[in-house]
C-alpha cells in the first residue's frame, strides 16, 4: 500500500504540473481539493485520467469522485479495492 | 504626439465622434436553415439542430450536436464557387457572407469597409492530416475569405473564446464610431471537430441529451456549428423604415480562474453595468449565454439579477443551435436584433423548470411582443466577458 | 487621438533574452523554450506555482507581463477595472493546440487531456495575466499574421478617448515550438504619469517593437 501511495504522489505531481511539490510534503491523508493542496477543478479532472489512463479505472458519478478524490490515500483505497494496483 | 491640426480633420473627428452604428443586413446558417428566416421559421416550429449523432471519426462514442450537412454545403458552395479551393470551415464562412451581402446593394470593397472575422478555432479539423498546415494560422483562413470577396483592407481576427462574436461587433462598432471605417462586415464561424468535441467531453461538460439551459436538469452544453454575418453601417438611410442602432457595447473579466466563471458573476455584472451607466434606459429583453452548464447558467443569472434585471424576460438560443462558440455571439445577436424588428420573444428551447439560484425571468414560450431593445450578453474561458446593446432608433 | 498617451514601460522578450526598458534583465544560452522559461521564471523571484501548469503561451505572456509591470504598482494608481489587455499574435494557440491533438490521435491510446485543453484558445493568457494582477478591465485578442502598430495604435487609442480604459497593457506574445517572441507594452494617459518611455505613436509603437 505505501509503495502504491508513494507511486500515486509521484504520478500526481507530474501529471498536475506541481513542479515546486516534492512527494515527502504530500501528506496522503490532507485533503487533495479546497484545504490541503488546494486543486481545482481542472486538476479533478485530469486525476481522473490519471486513474483511467494508468490504472483502467472510470469514475461513474461526480459523488464517487469527490470520495476518491478526497486524498492521495482514498484514490490509493479505490486503486487497491479495484485490484488494480 | 502628432496634433491633427488641418480643419477637416478636427472637423471629421468631432462629426465621427458623435456617429452612430447601424445594422441593415444579416445572414444565418446553422442546421435549421442557410438563411436568417429559414432558422426563425424553424425555431417558431418548435424545431432544434440538435440530434443524437453517431460518427465514429469525430467521436468513439455517440454524441448530441447539431451538424451542418456537409452535402447540403458543399452543392450550396459549388452554385458560386470551387469547393476543392476552400475548406469546410471557409465554405460556411463565404456562404454566410455572400447571403448577407446580397441583401444589400452598395459596394462593400471598397477602403471604408472592414471584415472582421470571429472564430475560436478555424480550420482546427486541419490538425488530424496535417498539423504544420498553412490553413491552420486564422489570418490566412480570413485572408482566403477575404480574397473571395474582395474586401480591400486586411481583415481584423477576433479569437477571444465564446465572447469572440460579441467582441467582433463591438470592435466593429467602435472602429465606424471612431471614423476609421464607415461599414463593416462581420462573420463569426466555428465547426464541430472532434478536437472541440473531446475537449470539452474531457471537461465532462457536454450535456447526455439536448441541452437545457437554466434548467432544473441541466448537465451541460450541447455543441454546434453554424455561421453568423451581420453588416454595420454609419449611415442610416441603407436601413429601410425600422433602424436598429448597434449601442454600446463592453469587455470585461473575472480575473478569477481560467475555465469557470465568478461565482458572483463579478465580470459580466461589471460589462452590463457599464451598459447601464452608458445607456440608462428600461431593457425590454436579454439575450443570455445560456450554455447549460451548471455554472455558467448560475453565474448569469447572479450577475442579471446584481444588476436589477430580474424581471426582464431573458432567454437562451443554444438549445436550438447548441453552443456555436465563435459563431454564438454573432447568430444570437442577429436573432435578438430580429426579435426588435419583428416584435417577438423567442422561446428558450430546452428549459422546463427553473435551476438557478435567482428567479431570473425565463421566457418560456414565443410570443408577439414589442421590444425596443436587446441586451446580449456572453462569457467565455480566460474569465473573459462581454455585453452589447441593440436597440430600435 | 484626442488625449495623448506615452508608453510608459515595455519589456521585450525575444532571442533567448529579456529585456525591460532597453535594460538587459535576463539571458540565457539554452535554446529550448521550457527551460529559458523556468531559468527567467526562477530570476523573477516570483513563487506562482500555477506558473507551472501553463501551456508555453500563458508562461511567456504571464513572464513579459511580470516584468512589465515590477515596478510598476499599477493598483495604486488605478482600479483594476480601469486596466485593459489587448494581445496579440499569429499562431493563436497553435502550439498548444498540436499537443493537445497529439492526445486524440491514437485511438488505442486515447487520453484527452483537460489540462492541455483548457489552454487551446489563445485569450486564456489575458485571463492568467488577469488573475495575477486583478486586472478586470476591457480585453481582446487579435490574430494578425505580423505585429501590426497601426492597428495597435488606432484601437487602443479609441479606448482611450471613449474613457473604456485608463490604462492599458497591449503587445504581441507568439510561440511556436522554441520559437518565441514577446513584447508588450504598458499605455498610460500623459497626464497621469511623470515618466515615460516615449509617445504612444504608430512609429514609436513599431521602432520599440524592432529593437534588439
Amino acid at each position: 500500500m505505501e509503495q502504491l501511495v508513494q507511486k500515486l504522489k509521484e504520478e500526481i505531481i507530474t501529471s498536475l504540473n506541481l513542479s515546486e511539490m516534492k512527494p515527502e510534503n504530500i501528506d496522503e491523508k490532507a485533503p487533495l481539493f479546497v484545504d490541503g493542496l488546494g486543486l481545482d477543478s481542472i486538476d479533478a479532472l485530469e486525476l481522473t485520467v490519471l486513474l483511467e489512463k494508468k490504472y483502467g479505472l472510470k469514475i461513474k458519478t461526480s459523488d464517487e469522485g469527490k470520495k476518491v478524490l478526497y486524498s492521495v490515500r482514498s484514490m490509493a483505497e479505490f486503486i487497491r479495492k479495484n485490484n488494480k494496483g | 504626439m502628432e496634433e491633427k491640426t488641418g480643419f477637416y480633420d478636427r472637423l471629421n473627428q468631432i462629426i465621427s465622434f458623435v456617429r452612430d452604428v447601424y445594422i441593415f443586413a444579416d445572414s444565418i446558417i446553422t442546421p435549421l436553415g442557410f438563411t436568417t428566416e429559414d432558422n426563425t421559421e424553424a425555431m417558431l416550429a418548435g424545431r432544434s439542430g440538435i440530434r443524437l449523432i453517431e460518427d465514429e471519426k469525430m467521436s468513439p462514442v455517440p454524441f448530441y450536436a447539431s451538424l451542418i450537412d456537409s452535402q447540403l454545403l458543399h452543392n450550396r458552395f459549388s452554385s458560386f464557387g470551387d469547393p476543392k479551393k476552400y475548406t469546410r470551415f471557409e465554405k460556411l464562412a463565404i456562404c454566410s457572407i455572400k447571403d448577407a451581402l446580397s441583401k444589400t446593394d452598395i459596394d462593400l470593397s471598397d477602403s471604408r469597409t472592414l471584415f472582421i472575422l470571429s472564430t475560436t478555432k478555424g480550420n482546427v479539423d486541419l490538425l488530424e492530416t496535417d498539423p504544420g498546415d498553412e490553413r491552420l494560422y486564422l489570418w490566412n483562413t480570413a485572408n482566403m475569405v477575404q480574397r473571395y470577396f474582395n474586401f480591400r483592407n486586411q481583415p481584423v481576427i477576433i479569437s477571444d473564446a465564446c465572447i469572440s462574436g460579441v467582441q467582433a461587433i463591438i470592435t466593429g462598432a467602435r472602429m465606424i464610431r471612431a471614423g476609421f471605417f464607415d461599414n463593416a462586415v462581420i462573420n463569426g464561424t466555428d465547426i464541430i471537430s472532434e478536437f472541440v468535441l473531446s475537449g470539452f467531453n474531457s471537461f465532462q461538460s457536454l450535456s447526455k441529451g439536448l441541452c437545457r439551459p437554466f434548467d432544473k436538469t441541466r448537465d451541460g452544453l450541447s455543441l454546434g456549428e453554424g455561421s453568423g454575418t451581420i453588416i454595420l453601417t454609419a449611415d442610416p438611410s441603407l436601413c429601410g423604415k425600422i433602424r436598429i442602432e448597434a449601442g454600446e457595447g463592453f469587455s470585461t473579466n473575472d480575473a478569477n480562474h481560467i475555465s469557470g466563471p465568478s461565482r458572483t458573476g463579478e465580470g459580466l455584472f461589471l460589462a452590463i453595468s457599464r451598459i447601464l451607466k452608458k445607456t440608462p434606459i428600461a431593457i425590454d429583453f436579454i439575450s443570455a449565454h445560456g450554455t447549460a452548464t451548471s455554472y455558467n447558467d448560475e453565474m448569469e443569472s447572479i450577475a442579471i439579477t446584481r444588476a436589477g434585471l430580474q424581471n426582464v424576460p431573458v432567454n437562451s438560443f443554444k438549445g436550438y443551435w447548441g453552443h456555436t462558440l465563435g459563431a454564438s455571439g454573432v447568430i444570437e445577436s442577429i436573432m435578438g436584433i430580429y426579435s426588435i424588428r419583428n416584435s417577438i420573444l423567442f422561446n428558450t428551447a430546452g428549459f422546463s423548470e427553473p435551476g438557478v439560484s435567482n428567479p431570473i425571468n425565463i421566457i418560456t414560450r414565443s410570443e408577439s411582443r414589442e421590444i425596443g431593445n436587446c441586451l446580449k450578453i456572453a462569457s467565455g474561458f480566460g474569465g473573459c466577458n462581454a455585453a452589447i446593446l441593440f436597440r430600435k432608433k | 487621438m484626442k488625449e495623448s498617451c506615452t508608453i510608459t514601460s515595455y519589456c521585450t522578450i525575444r532571442d533567448n533574452i529579456a529585456i525591460h526598458d532597453g535594460r538587459l534583465l535576463f539571458e540565457s544560452k539554452t535554446k529550448n523554450f521550457n527551460e529559458f522559461a523556468s531559468g527567467l521564471y526562477r530570476h523573477s523571484g516570483i513563487s506562482y506555482p500555477k506558473f507551472h501548469k501553463m501551456d508555453n503561451l500563458c508562461k511567456l505572456g504571464f513572464l513579459a507581463a511580470e516584468i512589465l509591470l515590477k515596478e510598476k504598482n499599477l493598483s495604486y494608481k488605478y482600479a483594476g477595472d480601469e486596466i485593459g489587455i489587448i494581445l496579440m499574435n499569429s499562431s493563436s494557440s497553435l502550439d498548444t493546440d498540436r499537443n493537445y491533438q497529439k492526445t486524440i490521435s491514437n485511438r488505442t491510446d486515447y487520453f484527452p487531456s483537460p489540462a492541455v485543453f483548457v489552454y487551446t484558445l489563445p485569450n486564456v493568457v489575458i485571463g492568467e495575466i488577469c488573475i495575477r494582477h486583478k486586472i478586470f478591465g476591457e480585453g481582446n485578442f487579435f490574430i494578425t499574421e505580423k505585429f501590426n502598430p497601426s492597428f495597435v495604435f488606432n484601437y487602443i487609442s479609441q479606448l482611450f478617448d471613449n474613457d473604456f480604459v485608463e490604462c492599458c497593457i497591449t503587445g504581441w506574445v507568439e510561440i511556436s515550438g522554441n520559437n518565441f517572441e514577446s513584447v508588450l507594452f504598458l499605455i498610460e494617459k500623459t497626464g497621469k504619469t511623470e515618466t515615460g518611455i516615449a509617445n504612444f505613436e504608430p512609429s514609436e509603437i513599431e521602432s520599440i517593437y524592432n529593437r534588439k
